[in-house]
């Protein structure tokens, strides 16, 4: 049996960031990464963008082509773990095979949730939209006459639709929620982006889901019926913990890991989409399935496992997305007082919370909206800024002297 | 690695840092001609309220929160300790502007990237240009612990 000083089991972000947090710390020991898609880590949100025609399977490439070399990186892709045995410290293999590990990593991921639908089983030309042998797989689907049913209006479903609205002939989109996007707007916001969308040919169906399928035919519950030909579901992920829980590791909504990423299992770390975060925002525990939510998770992780010492204390969600140049960035959590600007084009609401900014949403006002991602992840204090100049622009000359003199040195 | 630092006691708020940026970026040798009757796009800004103002730009963090965050990879710190994008690889979801503390990572004004400054290493200054030309010596390059 092969043994490795590390391993682990996942190939995406988390994976690659806990390639370069342990080579932060250890150059030397041996890494083994275990795959189950069949290519390199790509930037998993570009999907959207593939079929867009914004970038191609090259540029997708997360990192360079000769990073696993240069950072001594064995890759076992288009592999399935099977079972993780930590009592002998081993990873079993679907066939059979094991590898020993020192530390190993959970960087699972997530897969599409499939609730039971009726009839679904007759639609021939089904698709979810998570990976890149998905989307390539729904790309050799489209063609201008067809007509596309996509069940969910959340982040992967409007994206998916983004990808495809130009090279099919109308797409009709079904959500349970009464507005679109609803993990991420309030029913202003929304209202704004399904305008654009409309108007790139989007039927939405809100309110409202499916109660039966026939290969070309939707029944919702309303009544209404929608024809297609190409049918998408992305109603949701759920996080792929079984490995961890079959090892005996406690999981909650996914696996449990402390600040620095370890799981209650010895020398068994975990990160990424699979993983919990402490939103503080919200003041819970919960799945932030986000990319740079992974990264920051499976860094820690690397260096964790390679003897380092690094923690993540700030998590929160945050989301930075387009549809047709409509811009949306959103963070942290709507509950507090609302301070709100809306203009034809453009949306602004920030949420105060105990004294500091808990959450914001922005439609097409980016411009240094960092600013305001970093007032809340760091829990400024309102009162010692000029919020008045804040709530007008994310500016760093509306905060306290102490934080600019900082600001002038510290990087 | 040697990094712009701003000091706000002597910025005069003249916004020249600016132009000068521009015009560096523009690619065209002839400044008129790079900026007359232009909107200009710097990668450089000039951050004020009131009477305070100080020049912003990439602070090429040790840490560089905006590298983590890039969806595509197209955001590295070299080993010279720059923070560059690579504008062919960014698909213009502007998450490195969402997480950049400084508000330095700027949204391209052709809407399909993102921009920051990159010390003048990618244009023909050969040096920053902003720093060269800042009137008031507010806008300097150096090494943190000389300064």
């Amino acid at each position: 049996m092969k043994k490795y000083q590390y391993v682990i089991i996942g190939g995406s972000i988390a994976a690659v960031a806990a390639i370069e947090g342990i080579r932060s710390v250890d150059g030397a020991g041996s890494i083994l990464v275990i795959g189950e898609e069949n290519h390199i880590a790509y930037g998993r949100p570009l999907i959207s963008y593939y079929l867009l025609g914004e970038t191609d399977l090259p540029r997708m490439d997360y990192r360079p082509a000769d990073f696993y070399e240069k950072n001594k990186v064995e890759c076992m892709l288009g592999v399935r773990a099977a079972a993780v045995h930590p009592e002998e410290k081993t990873v079993e293999l679907v066939g059979g095979e094991k590898v020993g590990y020192e530390k190993l990593l959970a960087a699972t991921g997530s897969r599409p949730f499939e609730p039971p639908m009726s009839g679904i089983e007759r639609v021939k030309e089904r698709f979810s939209f998570m990976t890149m042998d998905d989307m390539l797989a729904l790309e050799r689907a489209l063609s201008p006459e067809k007509r596309v049913l996509i069940v969910g209006a959340g982040l992967i479903g409007l994206k998916c639709f983004e990808g495809i609205a130009a090279r099919v002939k109308h797409t009709a989109i079904v959500d349970l929620a009464p507005r679109i996007l609803p993990s991420i707007l309030d029913e202003t916001g929304a209202k704004m982006v399904q305008r654009v969308l409309e108007a790139h040919n989007a039927a939405f169906y809100l309110a409202d889901s499916v109660a039966h399928f026939d290969e070309h035919k939707a029944t919702l519950k309303s009544g209404r019926e929608v024809e297609f030909d190409i049918l998408v579901t992305a109603v949701g992920v759920r996080p792929n913990v079984e490995l961890i829980k079959e090892a005996g590791g406690e999981v909650s909504r996914g696996i449990a890991v402390d600040e620095g990423g370890r799981t209650t299992l010895p020398d068994i770390f975990a990160a990424g989409d699979c993983a919990e975060s402490f939103d503080i925002t919200s003041g819970t525990k919960k799945i932030l399935a986000l990319l740079p939510n992974a990264y920051f998770q499976g860094h820690a992780a690397g260096v964790n496992m390679a003897g380092g010492e690094e923690t993540l204390t700030n998590a929160a969600p945050f989301n930075s997305i387009g549809f047709f140049g409509t811009h949306v960035m959103t963070a942290g959590c709507y509950e507090g007082e609302a301070h709100i600007d809306k203009t034809q084009n453009t949306y602004k609401v920030l949420f105060v919370k105990d004294g500091v900014l808990n959450g914001f949403i922005l439609v097409n006002l980016p411009e240094r909206a960092g600013i305001y991602t970093m007032l809340l992840r760091k829990r400024i204090p309102l009162e010692e800024t000029d919020f008045k100049a804040l709530e007008a622009a994310p500016k760093w000359s509306a905060l306290p002297k102490e934080m600019r003199r900082d600001f002038a040195r510290e990087v | 690695m040697k990094r712009i630092y701003v000091n706000e006691k002597w910025c005069l708020g003249c916004h020249l840092c600016e132009y000068e940026c521009a015009y560096a970026n523009s690619g065209i040798a002839d400044m008129v001609r790079a900026l007359k009757g232009k909107t200009i796009h710097p990668r450089v800004q000039v951050d004020e309220e009131g009477d305070i103002h100080f020049a912003v730009n990439c602070r090429h963090c040790t840490d560089p929160i905006c590298v983590k965050s890039c969806i595509s990879g197209a955001l590295t710190k070299g080993e010279d300790g720059i923070v560059r994008i690579d504008q062919n690889k960014c698909v213009g979801c502007l998450t490195c502007v969402l997480v950049c503390p400084y508000g330095a990572v700027l949204p391209s004004p052709e809407g399909h990237a993102a921009m920051k400054c990159q010390l003048c290493t990618d244009n023909m200054m050969g040096e920053p240009n902003c720093v060269k030309h800042c009137p008031n010596g507010a806008i300097v390059l150096g090494e943190r612990d000389a300064l």
